[in-house]
């Protein structure tokens, strides 16, 4: 049919895994915005979930780094992290393997992909499913988009390959979804684990929001290294998001810096009614 | 001697439960598999969690292996800044000259 729900969220291990640890009153109002979020996903009726995020070497290496890669197997499992560490207990979650034969076969009209019928969910796609399908019974296809090796697929890219997918989902019959999950502004993984730059996400929301395409392709990722952080260039999977939602504008839900998660912690949903202003 | 060798063996160890029975009980063993300099060694065998972020070991391969040898989290956070203290700054990689950003 097409997509009929588009949104970003952020998937920071902390969330779950050191949730003891962060302010019980800005931790639950975040907690309360994927609540949110699911329910309003579960309005939409999606048949899928396609889930566009930035993995960290959990199934994709330096020795055959994909720029984008589309999960096209019958199930998943995650998380890859350790349990314990990371808060989430493992499990299988159902693919949609037929789905995501068609979707990539009419995105390759546009954009090269690598597929993958083995993919291991790491917190990247693992922590937003513990809060938007907490039963695992909604099928996933995941998406990656190579954030954390270099070189790095250009910000036009992938606004492209999220134009793609749009397409591609206008001509399959099924209803789908689309996160994007990752960033903003954050140092994760560094001694500076815990610094936001709060103004800098809240410029780019504002962007992203807006849908302005032009504003967020000039992003660049040296000028994004500096004030924003290596994590920043998790931008690319909101960049797609905006692209598979492109001419409409969305809502914050969500953002708040909570530091022991390192993270801004952000909830916003694309209004795929709404029309952005031309830019 | 390779820091990409250094980032692969955790890269498996990260995904590969069966290698990590083995890493545990024979470290050496598993490490004869990798192209590895005598720093290199001695940083993962300690570990000194410090020295291979210094070294410039990608921080989402280097959490997971901090965490695999028992670092809780603000020893992990504590290990890369003593790094950085006692072997200078970020030597190659994504982090270079982190530290001068803040």
């Amino acid at each position: 049919m097409s997509l009929v729900f588009a949104g970003v969220c952020s998937h920071a291990p902390g969330i779950t895994g050191r949730r003891d640890r962060a302010d019980p009153a800005v931790r639950d109002a975040f907690y309360a915005a994927y609540e949110r979020m699911r329910l309003a996903l579960e309005a939409a009726r999606p048949d899928a979930l396609v889930v566009i995020a930035a993995e960290h070497f959990a199934n994709f290496f330096m020795n055959n780094m994909p720029a984008i890669c589309v999960g096209m197997a019958e199930r998943y499992e995650g998380p890859i992290e350790d349990e314990e560490w990371l808060g989430i207990r493992r499990t299988r979650i159902p693919g949609a393997p037929d789905l995501s034969r068609r979707l990539i076969e009419e995105v390759m009209n546009d954009i090269d992909l690598a597929y993958a019928q083995e993919w291991k969910f790491d917190h990247g796609i693992s922590v937003p499913l513990h809060f938007l399908t907490p039963r695992y019974d909604l099928p996933i296809i995941p998406v990656n988009i190579n954030c954390q090796g270099p070189p790095l697929i250009p910000l036009k890219r992938c606004y492209e390959f999220g134009r793609a997918l749009r397409r591609a989902c206008a001509a399959a019959p099924e209803r789908i979804a689309v996160i994007g999950t990752g960033g903003i502004s954050h140092w994760p993984a560094t001694p500076d684990s815990g610094k936001i730059n709060e103004r800098w996400d809240r410029e780019f929301l504002a962007k992203f929001l807006a849908n302005r395409r032009e504003e967020l392709l000039a992003y660049r990722d040296d000028q994004t290294w500096r004030e924003a952080g290596q994590g920043g260039f998790e931008i690319r999977t909101y960049i797609a998001v905006a692209g598979a939602a492109e001419g409409h504008t969305g809502e914050l839900w969500f953002y708040a810096p909570i530091p022991i998660f390192a993270v801004g912690c952000t909830v916003a949903v694309m209004n795929l009614e709404s029309k952005a202003q031309a830019a | 001697m390779s820091l990409y060798d250094v980032q692969k063996l955790i890269y498996q160890l990260n995904r590969d439960a069966p290698l990590r029975e083995r890493f545990a009980t024979d470290m050496d063993a598993v490490l004869t598999g990798y192209d590895l300099s005598d720093e290199e060694r001695r940083a993962i065998r300690d570990p000194d969690v410090g020295l291979l972020y210094v070294m410039g070991v990608n921080g989402q391969l280097l959490m997971h292996y901090a965490a695999l040898r028992g670092f809780e989290w603000s020893a992990y956070m504590q290990a890369m800044r003593e790094g950085e203290r006692k072997y200078g700054p970020v030597r190659t990689g994504l982090y270079t000259s982190a530290r001068s950003r803040s």
